[in-house]
């Protein structure tokens, strides 16, 4: 999709502000070195996206560039009228608030209680004198009571996050990621810290509630099975280029050789 | 490796000698042995120090609270010189430390604040002191001055050095929310090192109060004059009152701080 026909669709219905175009995005962290060679990539106002690949192909660089964690060398990334590339100062941090990111660590304020973590995902809304004085809106306050409540946190309300387990703490950073009412979901390894159990149950919570909320989800993921089993739709990356791009039930055995390389681990 | 060779010891680790070491620490004894071949310590100019120690302490006890009102003038002083000091101190410390914080702030902002940090840590309180002195004249506010800039060097150090330790994870996730730097701060940063902070000025606040018994020394206020003025007029009933005085203003302060230290861990 060019970019003038991504603009059309933005305007074509309300969940369509939600899709995010990806154009020949290049990430070099040293120059001639590209971490990212040229992706480009739909992601759709809807579904959950995987995007598998071995360690260090790129993945984690891919998602921290829509959010602007890290700085793109060059390429175009639209999503919501903008190319969030060439943004910066107060029209990234408004950008910002419409994209929600839960992390692989989790990333909570370890010393705040679990109510407050919730709540900051309005930061962005709020200013920051009646933040430090934690002046939050009824409605903000509301709302934060009921997503720790939709991810079965809402008895924690005041305990610090320091005395959460890994999966409570996933949970609390999905509620906080939801607090800012995205119009879309990154995912950076957000299982990779976890016990196979509790992994299926944090992508069963982030992907229903996602999916309610017609939230379009980006997931980096190493675990392919889990991969095939949560996302429409499966992206393989190797060497910071795309080398798959389809439904799960596409992805043979030899789309995976290619990605991650060699066969013997397959069987 | 084979079995011969285990059996005959194979090849031996023998760790290597770092020659320019050995020499350093050579050269250190070597200094060390000189400079105590200047000093002429003999037995009886020792034994002679012992019996002046001993006729001292003698004339010290029992210790003279007569002058209790003095003392008490002295010693309140020297407490509002250490609060004031380190409440001034810790609110200047506070933007320094964050300016010097070399993993928020880029480097043309870390290394001002750096220098202001080294110069106030570059002279003994004393040395500040007589400064004020010269400068402000005699009293409470010389000492006060100098305390807070001595206040500025060690804490704004030590605040700087435990922000460059937070954990970077916390301010990466307030950032994805599109909050602006100062809600990055309030949030991200504070409260990683709020428990070390207070810390910091509970021990700058006991550091001061010692201090401060000792500005007065040189005429910038608190209980110091009075004790050194005790201590010339050969009063030394009255120097081991406001010394007993000295230890149990330091050791009440001691325990305020453990109960501080407690609710803010």
């Amino acid at each position: 999709m060019t970019q003038s026909a991504a603009r059309q669709d933005l305007h074509a219905g309300p969940q369509s502000s939600r899709a995010l175009v990806i154009n020949n995005l290049v990430k070099e962290y040293t120059p001639g070195k590209p971490v990212l060679s040229g992706i480009s990539l739909e992601i759709e106002a809807k579904d959950i996206t995987a995007i598998i690949g071995p360690s260090g192909t790129g993945k984690s660089t891919l998602i921290r560039c829509i959010n602007r964690l890290v700085d793109p060398t060059g390429g175009d990334i639209l999503f919501m009228d903008q190319n969030l590339a060439t943004l910066g100062g107060r029209s990234l941090r408004n950008a910002r608030r419409h994209i929600g990111m839960v992390f692989q660590e989790y990333n909570l304020l370890e010393r705040l209680s679990v109510m407050e973590n919730v709540l900051s995902g309005r930061l962005g809304y709020v200013s920051p004198i009646r933040a430090w004085l934690r002046k939050f809106s009824s409605e903000d306050i509301d709302k934060a009571f009921d997503l720790l409540e939709q991810v079965g946190m809402s008895q924690f309300a005041d305990q610090r996050a320091d005395a959460l387990s890994g999966g409570q703490r996933q949970r609390v950073a999905i509620a906080r990621a939801l607090m800012q009412s995205p119009n879309i979901l990154l995912a950076d390894e957000p299982t990779s810290s976890l016990d196979p159990k509790t992994s299926v149950e944090i992508l069963e919570l982030m992907t229903e509630q996602a999916r309610k909320r017609h939230i379009p989800v980006m997931i980096n993921i190493h675990d392919v099975s889990l991969a095939k089993r949560f996302a429409d739709r499966i992206v393989g990356m190797s060497a910071g280029k795309v080398i798959f791009d389809g439904p799960p039930d596409q992805l043979e055995n030899d789309h995976l050789k290619a990605i991650y390389g060699g066969e013997d681990w397959l069987t | 490796m084979s079995m011969t060779d285990t059996k005959s010891g194979g090849p031996k680790y023998v760790p290597k000698r770092n020659w320019w070491v050995t020499l350093a620490y050579l050269a250190v004894a070597g200094y060390v042995a000189y400079v105590l071949s200047l000093f002429d310590v003999s037995g009886e100019r020792l034994a002679a120090g012992l019996g002046h120690g001993a006729d001292f302490i003698a004339r010290m006890i029992p210790p003279n609270f007569e002058r209790y009102n003095l003392l008490i003038e002295g010693l309140l002083e020297s407490l509002q010189i250490a609060v004031i000091a380190t409440t001034a101190g810790v609110i200047l410390s506070l933007p320094i430390g964050f300016l010097a914080a070399r993993n928020l702030m880029p480097a043309w902002v870390t290394w001002p604040a750096r220098a202001i940090i080294v110069a106030c840590r570059s002279f003994h309180p004393v040395i500040v002191a007589i400064l004020f002195v010269k400068a402000v004249g005699f009293g409470a506010l010389a000492g006060t001055l100098a305390l807070v800039v001595a206040s500025i060097g060690f804490i704004a150090k030590l605040f700087a050095e435990a922000i460059e330790e937070i954990s970077l994870k916390q301010i990466e996730a307030i950032r994805a929310t599109g909050a602006p730097f100062a809600s990055v701060i309030t949030f991200g940063v504070l409260p990683q090192v709020m428990g070390r902070f207070i810390g910091f000025t509970s021990y700058q606040l006991d550091s001061n109060l010692r201090n401060s018994t000792m500005v007065g020394i040189v005429g910038a206020g608190g209980i110091g004059g009075t004790l050194f003025a005790a201590f010339q007029r050969f009063d030394y009933d009255f120097v081991a009152a406001i010394l007993i005085s000295i230890i149990a203003v330091i050791m009440v302060a001691e325990g305020i701080n453990n109960v501080m230290r407690k609710l803010y861990r």
